[in-house]
Parts: structure tokens; sequence; C-alpha cells
């Protein structure tokens, strides 16, 4: 029962958070939302691992933590220098 | 020294999250462990600040201190955040970190950020550029408590 | 005993949920991508962490407790790190944050640009 309230909650969580996604303005916001979706779902998963009484969910979850600050660091990353494997030396100076 | 306690750490981790405790799987982990450090080595971040065995001890009082400041900041921010006129200042301050080594000041950088209301931007030398969601936040900061907690928690060892 | 155990982690599961809607709630109402960022760490401290305690309660002492604070452990060290990374990929891109005061210049310290990470040439 009261994981299907926390469920319910953090389902409603993220439906503000893909809110702010589709919202925008800029790409920044749609990343943070981005990984507010993931930690999100990672706490979604652990609470239905719960609530089915199968806590092997918890594994999937960690990986995916781990996933989820790579994803976001390279998104990050690409939209800073254009590139994942960018060349220090050649980078312009602002 | 080090290597071993990295070595014993992830063997540790390795235990318990596998869950599985026949001879060829905890051999298995034995070897990943060991091959893992090798690795660390070469990457070169089997060091003070890779792995800061030093600060184990100081941190069994600086977590407790730290969820219990994350709780009273975390609090102020909800009740910012769910206040009607939505009260925020947004205020950018710089305030020196007396840290020693570069885990301390990351842990202080990494604490300030971690507190909802304020957050590190930048890092220049010792110096950290500030955003703080109201004033008061910055304020507390510039008051330098936590700075001096970090410190105490780095020199604990 | 049990029902002091069943209680409490009813408390912590509704005090994580509580923290997490408001974090989620922040995260649309703030004005501004700075500001956002802190209402998103409302969610990834004190929403998370609550849940998890109120989770380990629920699990008792063992294996799957030690996954749960594993994995706060890991809410706690990445979190920071996602933070500044997005704080200095924004100021790195030119968004300059809507401040009711700087002090930077206020505190004896002298105002420098923020290290935007990347290796002195």
């Amino acid at each position: 029962m009261m994981f299907a309230a926390a469920a319910a909650a953090i389902l409603v969580a993220l439906a503000l958070a893909i809110t702010r996604a589709i919202k925008g303005p800029t790409v920044f916001d749609r990343v943070l939302a981005g990984n507010s979706v993931g930690t999100l779902a990672i706490m979604l998963l652990a609470v239905v691992g719960f609530l089915t009484e199968r806590p092997e969910f918890l594994d999937i979850g960690l990986t995916y933590g781990l996933l989820n600050l790579i994803g976001t660091l390279s998104v990050l990353k690409f939209f800073r220098h254009g590139d994942l494997a960018y060349d220090v030396d050649s980078e312009p100076k602002s | 020294m080090r290597y071993v306690s990295l070595a014993g750490l992830l063997f540790a981790f390795w235990l318990a999250l596998s869950g599985h405790y026949t001879p060829m799987l905890v051999t298995a982990g034995v070897v990943c462990a060991v091959a893992c450090v090798f690795a660390a080595i070469r990457m070169r971040v089997a060091d003070p600040e890779g792995h800061p065995i030093e600060l184990f001890r100081g941190a069994i009082t600086y977590f407790p201190w730290l969820f219990w400041e994350i709780a009273k900041s975390g609090w102020s921010v909800t009740r910012v955040i769910l206040h009607p006129s939505l009260p925020i200042s947004p205020t950018m301050t710089v305030v020196r970190a007396s840290q020693k080594t570069a885990a301390g000041m990351a842990t202080y950088a990494n604490s300030i950020t971690l507190t909802p209301g304020t957050m590190t931007v930048g890092v220049s030398g010792d110096e950290f550029t500030i955003h703080a969601l109201v004033r008061d936040g910055a304020i507390d900061l510039e008051g330098g408590g936590m700075d001096r907690r970090v410190s105490q928690f780095e020199g604990a060892a | 005993m049990r029902l002091a155990v069943e209680i409490a982690s009813w408390g912590f599961m509704l005090l994580g949920s509580f923290f997490t809607l408001v974090g989620a709630f922040g995260l649309v109402r703030m004005p501004e991508v700075f500001t956002r960022m802190h209402a998103a760490s409302v969610t990834d401290t004190l929403g998370v962490g609550f849940l998890i305690f109120g989770m380990c309660l629920q699990a008792g002492f063992g294996l799957v407790s030690l996954k749960l604070l594993f994995l706060l452990a890991l809410f706690f060290f990445t979190a920071p790190v996602v933070t500044h990374a997005l704080a200095q990929a924004c100021l790195h891109e030119g968004i300059k944050p809507q401040l009711a005061e700087d002090r930077r210049g206020m505190t004896g310290a002298r105002p420098t640009d923020p290290d935007d990470g990347r290796q002195p040439s």
C-alpha cells in the first residue's frame, strides 16, 4: 500500500519533470529535466521492485544510475564542445 | 596499504552485489578485484585523491552532520518553492576554501552543491563561485561554518 | 515493535514522496535554469534519501538494504557532479543567471572568472 502511494507520487513527479523537458526553453533545462527523469525512474524501479516483491530490480536501478550519470555528462560535453572526442589544443579561446 | 584496502573494498562490493557464494564466483570476485586495482594503478587513480583512506575515520561523523544540514536547508528550499509568492533572491558570491588537499576541497565543493539552495558553479584556485537560491544561503556560506567543519573532517585523519 | 517499524517506514515513504513532488513542482515553477537546479536537488537528496530509508526499514537488515544504501551513496556522489557540470556548461554557453544580488566583488576575495574545466594553456 505504501509502495503504491510512493509509486503514484513518483509518477506525478515524472509527469512534472517531463513537462519541463518539453517546455525547455534552453537545452540545459531539458538536460536537467532528463537527469531528473532518470533519478525518478531509478526510484520508481526500486519502489516497483518492492511492490512486486522482486528486489532484483535494485540491481537494474544501480546500473541505470551509472548510465544516467554518464549519459548526462556526455550530452553536456557534446553540447559544449560539439564533439565527444574534442582536442584541447585546437579549441579556440573564448 | 592503499592498494590492499582498495582491493578489499572492491571484493566486499562484489560480495554484496552478487549474493551467490559458490567457490567459482568468489574466486572470480577476487580475480576481478585484483585486476581492478591493477587497472587503477595503471590509470593513476589509486592515489590519495582517488581512494582517500585517510578520510574514512572522519567520514563516520561527517556524513550524519551533512545529512542534518541537507535536511535543514532542504526544508527551507521546500518552503520557498511552496510559498505562493515564490520569494527567491538568487545571489552569487565567492567563498574561500581552507582545505589543503584536493580530496578535502572536492568534499567541500560537493557538500555545497549537495545542500539544496546552494551550488558551486566554478572553482579557481582556492576560491569557489557560489550560486545561492536565497540571499541568506550565500551569507551563511560566507560565514564559513561548513568550511570549518570540512577542514575538521579533513584534519581528523 | 513490528508496528513501530511499519509506522516509521510509512512516515519516511510519505516524506520522501512529498519532497520528490516538491522538487518536481519547483522544477516546473522556477523562472530560470539556475534556480531550477536548486529545486531538482531537493528531489535528488531529500526525496531519494527518505524513500530509500523507508524502503530499508521495510527490507530489514540484509543484502537488499545494503544495495539500497549503495544506491543512496551513488546518488550522493553523482548528483553534485551533474549539477556542477550543468551549471558550468550554462555559464560557458553564456547564459547569465538572473541575480537579486551579486556579492562576488564584496567579500574581499578577488572576483575571478570561474574555471571552466579546460586545461590551462
